[in-house]
């Protein structure tokens, strides 16, 4: 980073608290809690610490810039917390293998546990963030992401996990990586810290998701000023929409492979008395449906909010009887593309529909 | 089977004498500064009115606000350490982390963290070093700890770490206490941490109330063993009390809960319980309160041991009226009431007063003073009920309001649309829920599903365990039922791993426990 650019913003902890709670809005009811990444970013950061995050602009071309992440079951993580080595051991093996070193963390991730996790990264190696991430989202595979669709590899990619075991992977497309990759995260205890898809600023900059983290961060604002009131205020300024605002009368959970799939049946309360919502989900939240009709699908995202609170519910916690509003955000325009859509879209998990953009009239 | 049911509120202390699942008598004495005298008085009143003989009485049981009390006062709690058996894990993650200054400071804050643990499915991430152990108990006692907890991680899962380690702990220092996380919380190592912390603060302050209680027995003529009401409506008794205060922290509400579903004869209602300072609302299923989900806040602590569901509101019978704006409440003359309101003859405006001048409760020894804004305060209470009573409900389906408590004659006959109901005795309800406490067991636990165990035989498997776990506490076989069942699968992660959490509840059976 050059000295002499001004960052978007510096990220304290009462920033990171805003951006934790935009985080689990956009992870569209997976990507697991930020609370816990959060708090480790805190203790990283210390009482008066902060985070500079960068516009991508401001980075030079050959600038090599280094997404990290979480990877694996973010349950683990509330019981097994990572060592605090696993960064540094990442970055040095990634500065290694690319002969150069890293300027800049990237969040690959902007929704659920992974929009902190980078924070935790920055603040342990001095280095600033991009304003932006490689989803818009939260995804459950690591080649849902901008950069899979301009044929950048994730590899080369390091793990490490917190007993200090490393490796590193060379595959031969992203899909092989999320399968090898997700194998060995088992074995390392069920959550691993990666660091992958090493860019340059100049291949970052035609794919990157601008915005992403000060996005979190207004949204967080946004709920902290408005609470339950903040969903309309979300909904407007975001460019999306309230989809259904009802209570959750039914929560049909099943497990299949590593999924925690199901779908929950809202029923509508207001404005939307005398009509049924179901939602979809796979980890996220995939399809809003009513009688037969789609009002939102995967990768557009859907979210559910507390009608009290305006707290994000997510898809593991829900639970019958909450009252709930429904926002539907539109996805980044990238994957409306045929390619995106083959990617993160509705057929990709399942649901043997045709994808609408969400409408927003 | 004779059991005497006492709550130990912030302004009274009520006690209920009750013969197996009868009402016979209740009594309420005002809560004394030494706490027992007030249970005594209560006590005392309420067998004379029953016309019981003292010897025999089969149980008493006791619901408490001490410790809760204690750790909101940041008052009598130990300076306790923390060992985490974690290493190489976890040191990205500190004990204490999104603790108020102020309670890191009276609890004092120190915490080691050393080698151990587990892996999800069992395998250790370090074995225990015992040297390296105990050298953290010495920096822990030079640094003027008094208490020791132990955490480590996914100790529910497994727990011989955590149980080796304090034994190794108490074989080499006999005189000190020491918590273990996994017989308080669940998964969440933070939350399961935070509540062994705060039971260990809590526990010199437990043996004295526990020896404080035996001396009231004894005194009293009682002669019958002495149980303690748990957050979920269950008891412990008190040697198990001694070693785990945190387990009573928020008996109150759920005793009141429970009291008013058995006293309406309702198994599905909310429960609106209206003291001197705040109204406590939740809802009742099956008898017993709806828990809160993941974790729960106690005085600005992450925790995660089981706790009833409940929203609190600053509005009582003591609540102060502030006539300019309009407003009623959170301060409250809580206590004094009964000196200061006037319609006790003081000069503070209460909510009790407006009560009393609306005419919807008659009280006190003095008229109600004139009011004429009283249909607006009149108004005002009502918004505020409502509005609490709608935020605790998780249905649109319709179901009773059942008002307890001194201050439930604030409330009118329809809240949110919902019909008011006042059971009888209903002023005791949290006596009553004491008083028909049961026993219960809690088991969580991660299990991989194979091809060999399916959900449902992995579900019997926890049941199982928890139903011994009861029945090790004393309670009836016989009476066995199981109060929740919760399994969530673990996401993104192949291999079916689902969390299992199962509860299961039974009548007390003092034969069996001798």
């Amino acid at each position: 980073m050059t000295a002499d650019k001004t960052p978007v913003m510096n990220v304290d902890k009462a920033a990171l608290r805003r951006i934790a709670r935009g985080g689990a809005v956009l992870g569209s009811g997976g990507g697991g809690d930020p609370y816990i990444g959060r708090l480790m970013a805190e203790q990283e950061l210390g009482d008066d610490g902060s985070v500079p995050v960068v516009s991508l602009d401001d980075l030079p071309d050959d600038a090599l810039i280094l997404p990290i992440a979480m990877m694996g079951a973010p349950h683990v993580m509330l019981e097994r917390f990572p060592s605090g080595n696993e960064i540094p051991a990442l970055v040095a093996t990634m500065e290694k293998l690319m002969g150069r070193r890293v300027s800049a963390i990237l969040c690959i991730e902007a929704g659920g546990l992974n929009s902190v996790i980078p924070f935790i990264a920055a603040a342990q190696m001095g280095l600033p963030i991009i304003d932006g991430d490689a989803m818009g989202r939260a995804f459950p595979e690591l080649q849902m992401v901008t950069f899979t669709l301009a044929g950048l590899g994730a590899t080369p990619m390091a793990m490490y996990d917190d007993k200090g075991n490393g490796a590193t992977f060379d595959t031969v497309s992203n899909q092989w990586t999320e399968r090898l990759a997700r194998a060995l995260t088992i074995e390392m205890g069920g959550a691993a810290m990666v660091g992958l898809y090493p860019v340059t600023a100049a291949q970052c900059r035609p794919c990157l998701i601008r915005g992403s983290l000060s996005l979190a961060h207004r949204i967080g604002d946004l709920i902290e000023t408005y609470g339950g009131q903040a969903t309309e205020t979300l909904a407007t300024s975001l460019g999306g929409t309230m989809l259904f605002h009802g209570r959750v009368r039914d929560v049909d959970r099943r497990l299949e492979g590593a999924f925690a799939k199901g779908s929950v049946r809202v029923e509508g309360q207001g404005d939307f008395r005398g009509r049924t919502v179901t939602l979809g989900f796979q980890n996220e939240f995939l399809s809003a449906e009513e009688d037969g009709r789609m009002l939102a699908t995967t990768p557009d995202l859907i979210t559910l909010v507390d009608a009290n609170t305006g707290a994000p519910v997510p898809t593991d916690t829900v639970k019958y009887g909450l009252s709930v509003k429904v926002l539907g955000l539109p996805c980044d325009p990238i994957w409306r593309s045929d390619e995106g859509l083959a990617l993160v879209g509705p057929r990709y998990f399942g649901i043997d529909v045709d994808y609408t953009p969400l409408d927003v009239a | 089977m004779i059991r005497i049911g006492v709550d130990v509120g912030g302004t009274n202390t009520d006690a209920v004498v009750m013969r197996d699942k009868s009402f016979v008598a209740g009594a309420k004495s005002p809560t004394s500064p030494d706490v027992t005298s007030g249970a005594r008085a209560a006590i005392d009143k309420a067998i004379a009115r029953s016309g019981i003989d003292v010897g025999v009485v089969d149980a008493v049981m006791l619901g408490t606000t001490h410790f809760v009390n204690a750790l909101v006062r940041r008052r009598d709690l130990a300076s306790t350490g923390i060992i985490r058996l974690c290493l190489p894990s976890g040191a990205s993650l500190n004990p204490f982390a999104a603790w108020p200054a102020d309670l890191v400071k009276a609890i004092g804050g120190k915490f080691r963290l050393v080698d151990g643990g587990y892996e999800m499915d069992g395998r250790e991430i370090a074995p225990l070093d015992r040297a390296q152990l105990l050298a953290a108990v010495d920096d822990l006692r030079a640094a003027g700890c008094t208490e020791i907890a132990i955490s480590a991680v996914f100790s529910t899962v497994r727990g011989d770490m955590e149980m080796e380690a304090a034994d190794i702990i108490r074989a080499a220092h006999p005189d000190l206490q020491v918590t273990v996380s996994q017989e308080i919380g669940r998964i969440g190592l933070l939350e399961r941490e935070n509540a062994a912390i705060i039971n260990s603060a809590l526990r010199p302050l437990a043996g004295q109330v526990v020896a404080a209680f035996k001396r009231m027995k004894e005194e009293l003529g009682l002669t019958c063993p002495v149980y303690f009401t748990r957050n979920d409506g269950t008891l412990i008794d008190t040697e198990e009390v001694e070693r785990l205060p945190v387990l009573t922290f928020a008996c109150g509400p759920t005793n009141s809960m429970r009291g008013a579903a058995f006293l309406s004869g309702l198994a599905h209602a909310l429960v609106v319980d209206i003291g001197g300072t705040t109204a406590d609302v939740g809802e009742v299923r099956d008898g017993f309160p709806r828990l809160a989900g993941t974790s729960v806040t106690v005085a600005d602590v992450q925790t995660n041991f089981s706790m009833p569901d409940v929203i609190s509101l600053g509005l009582g019978g003591g609540s102060l009226v502030n006539r300019e704006t309009g407003r009623i409440g959170p301060d409250s003359v809580g206590l004094d009431l009964l000196t200061q309101g006037v319609v006790f003859g003081g000069d503070t405006l209460t909510a009790s007063d407006v009560a009393v001048a609306s005419g919807r409760a008659q009280m006190g020894t003095h008229p109600a003073p004139p009011l004429p804004e009283v249909e607006a305060l009149t108004a005002e209470i009502d918004r505020m009920l409502a509005d609490v009573v709608a935020r605790s409900r998780t249905s649109a389906e319709e179901m009773p309001v059942l008002a307890v408590g001194g201050g439930s004659v604030l409330m009118g006959p329809v809240v949110d649309g919902l019909t008011v109901i006042r059971p009888e005795h209903h002023d005791l309800a949290n006596a009553v829920g004491a008083a028909i406490a049961q026993v219960s067991g809690e088991v969580s636990r991660i299990v991989q599903l194979t091809e060999g165990l399916t959900r449902e035989a992995a579900i019997a498997q926890v049941t199982q365990d928890a139903s011994d776990a009861a029945v090790a506490r004393g309670a009836d076989p016989a009476t066995l039922t199981t109060l929740s069942v919760a399994d969530v699968p673990l996401a993104y992660l192949p291999g079916n791993n689902l969390a299992i959490s199962v509860n299961v509840v039974g009548d007390l059976n003092l034969e069996a426990k001798g």
